[in-house]
């Protein structure tokens, strides 16, 4: 290695440590500017050790350069647009779509390392190693994958599990397909082998997507986060370049241990997930023997004369919130609360949202000092001596049943909701489905429900309020 | 396997247990940022996408150079931003109400 090589390592490496250092100022919120900071000056070095080295080959052309150049700005001024102009809401959609250029990307570098235009000229094909095929296959997978997912969030296609005959025998022919072709390219060099390991790639990431609930949106974001990090760091090998190799593990493990965290918050393993057919979104899961209980129905009023007299109150926050954008109307109810003297806290479940710490994110959006927001196994215990916990567009996660054996949510985590004193579910009428009434909770003697609509509800609370203490 | 090779997994290998290591101590509240500030750190493959430039000299490596930069650049601009963004709202208490801070 010349010292010229050796130099531009060194500030890779250093680049890379930025990357660490950044993570690591990330385990708390009154660091992790910093963090981000620190991670934007690696970025930063590793650009300019990147241009230096450009400049120092001397073989890059003028056409090279303009298309690096205008290339670069054209990304650059996207990714700032919808940087700038993403809602709160919208975040699970944008980083999957980062996660699927950033794939994109990194599979581009592997075929284009595989079809070298000098290889070409001789006849004969770039190196072909296990890392260049992995780049491809994954990064192929996680571009089309991500935009699926992005489509589902966005809405785009539907939420719910779209599953068809014979998908699952399609997944395996593809799998066998990649798998097969790639073997053969070890010993054969072939453009057209390539070429059908790239399709059937990016045909399996669509296919992989597209049988996945809304609800388990969480753990597919995470896993394609991971694949993004893993094609990354294959991109390394590809080039021999240690800044992508650090840079994309660290992506790879961050992703891995997220999945995990999710699939663990729903009891589900990822193969299950995977194989999809259960997360039809905001589910609604039939448990026997409930269909003829009743359920209190209140006014504002009273659930505002609850709510002013309590000493403390654990606010349950769900993805109905978010969707019915009524954060800020809770923020507000909260502080009025916490001016009187009540002691407010937040119960965020892990899979609150669309992505992990979604939820956490949309409160801090509307203000929310983030002391209060306060994680499932830390606020469990305090339910007990809760007085009021209002329940707001989350279902599932606060449903007893979970407890028993035999359900369909049996063994996932839940928020203890029912210990609390009392309880005030604010929903949308329950209109027809009313017969198959999922959650438990709602026909707790101490439960009352308040049928509206979220961010409606939370402005008559706070006027209810209001005009009760005035 | 080459000696580049050894010594490119061995730094593979190590840079995951680091990132297990540092990850594992991020709280719940910050995972989305963080998803963010992960997304951001993978736009290092910027570097990778600019250095298909030292030998692109046909259409088609201007082509893959030009769509990977493109690509590569959306990701790691908008994944800072997003990520700075994001952090800038997680306060400890809530600042004075009026303001700008309705703006964003």
């Amino acid at each position: 290695m010349s010292s010229f090589d050796t130099s531009i390592q060194l500030i890779y490496v250093l680049a890379a440590a930025c990357f660490v250092m950044g993570l690591h100022l990330m385990n708390s919120p009154a660091t992790a500017r910093r963090g981000n900071q620190a991670s934007t000056a690696g970025m930063v070095i590793a650009g300019i050790a990147t241009l230096i080295l450009l400049i120092h080959s001397g073989s890059v052309t003028g056409v090279g350069w303009t298309v690096l150049i205008v290339g670069s700005a054209i990304g650059s001024a996207i990714g700032l647009f919808a940087a700038r102009g993403v809602q709160m809401t919208a975040m699970p959609q944008l980083v999957s779509m980062f996660n699927s250029v950033g794939g994109g990307a990194a599979a581009l570098i592997a075929i284009y390392e595989y079809i070298h235009d000098e290889g070409l000229r001789s006849g004969v094909l770039g190196t072909t190693t296990v890392t260049t095929l992995l780049d491809v296959i994954i990064g192929a997978v996680t571009f089309s994958g991500s935009i699926v997912a992005a489509g589902k969030l966005q809405g785009l296609i539907p939420g719910q599990p779209l599953i068809f005959r014979g998908g699952r025998l399609l997944n395996i022919a593809l799998g066998v397909v990649i798998v097969g072709t790639a073997i053969f390219m070890l010993t054969t060099a072939s453009l057209p082998a390539l070429v059908i390991v790239l399709l059937a790639a990016l045909a399996f990431g669509v296919m992989m997507v597209l049988p996945i609930g809304g609800a388990d949106m969480p753990v597919v974001i995470s896993l394609l986060n991971a694949f993004t990090g893993t094609a990354v760091a294959m991109a390394g090998f590809v080039i021999a370049n240690w800044a992508l190799i650090v840079a994309g593990a660290l992506v790879g493990a961050s992703g891995g241990i997220l999945t995990k965290l999710m699939a663990d918050a729903m009891n589900r393993s990822l193969a299950n997930i995977i194989v999809g057919g259960f997360g039809t979104g905001d589910a609604a899961v039939a448990l026997e023997g409930a269909a003829d209980a009743s359920v209190r129905a209140i006014a504002a009023d009273d659930a505002a004369i609850q709510l002013a007299y309590a000493a403390k109150v654990i606010i349950v926050p769900g993805y109905g919130l978010a969707a019915a954008q009524a954060q800020h109307g809770v923020a507000e109810l909260a502080k009025l609360l916490e001016e009187r003297g009540i002691e407010v806290s937040y119960a965020i479940h892990p899979v609150a949202g669309r992505m992990p710490g979604h939820m956490n994110v949309l409160l801090a959006e509307a203000n929310v000092p983030y002391p209060q927001l306060v994680e499932m196994d830390e606020i469990n215990p305090e339910f007990a001596r809760t007085d009021v916990a209002l329940v707001i567009g989350a279902n599932d996660v606060t449903n007893p049943a979970a407890r028993r054996a035999g359900t369909a949510i049996s063994g996932m985590p839940i928020l203890d909701v029912d210990q609390a004193k009392s309880i005030i579910v604010v929903k949308r009428s329950m209109g027809h489905g009313y017969a198959g009434l999922d959650n438990e909770l709602y026909t707790d003697p101490k439960t009352s429900m308040y049928f509206a609509d979220a961010k409606k509800a939370m402005q008559q609370l706070t006027a209810a309020v209001k005009t009760l203490v005035g | 396997m080459s000696t580049a090779l050894v010594t490119d997994l061995t730094i593979f290998v190590l840079a995951l247990l680091v990132g297990i290591e540092v990850i594992g101590k991020v709280p719940a509240t910050l995972h989305t940022p963080l998803m963010s500030a992960t997304n951001s750190i993978h736009g290092i493959v910027l570097a990778g996408a600019l250095l298909i430039g030292v030998t692109a000299h046909s259409v088609l490596g201007y082509v893959l150079a030009f769509v990977a930069a493109v690509f590569a650049s959306a990701n790691v601009v908008g994944g800072y931003v997003v990520t700075g963004r994001m952090l800038k709202m997680f306060r400890r208490r809530t600042p004075v109400e009026k303001g700008p801070g309705a703006g964003e």
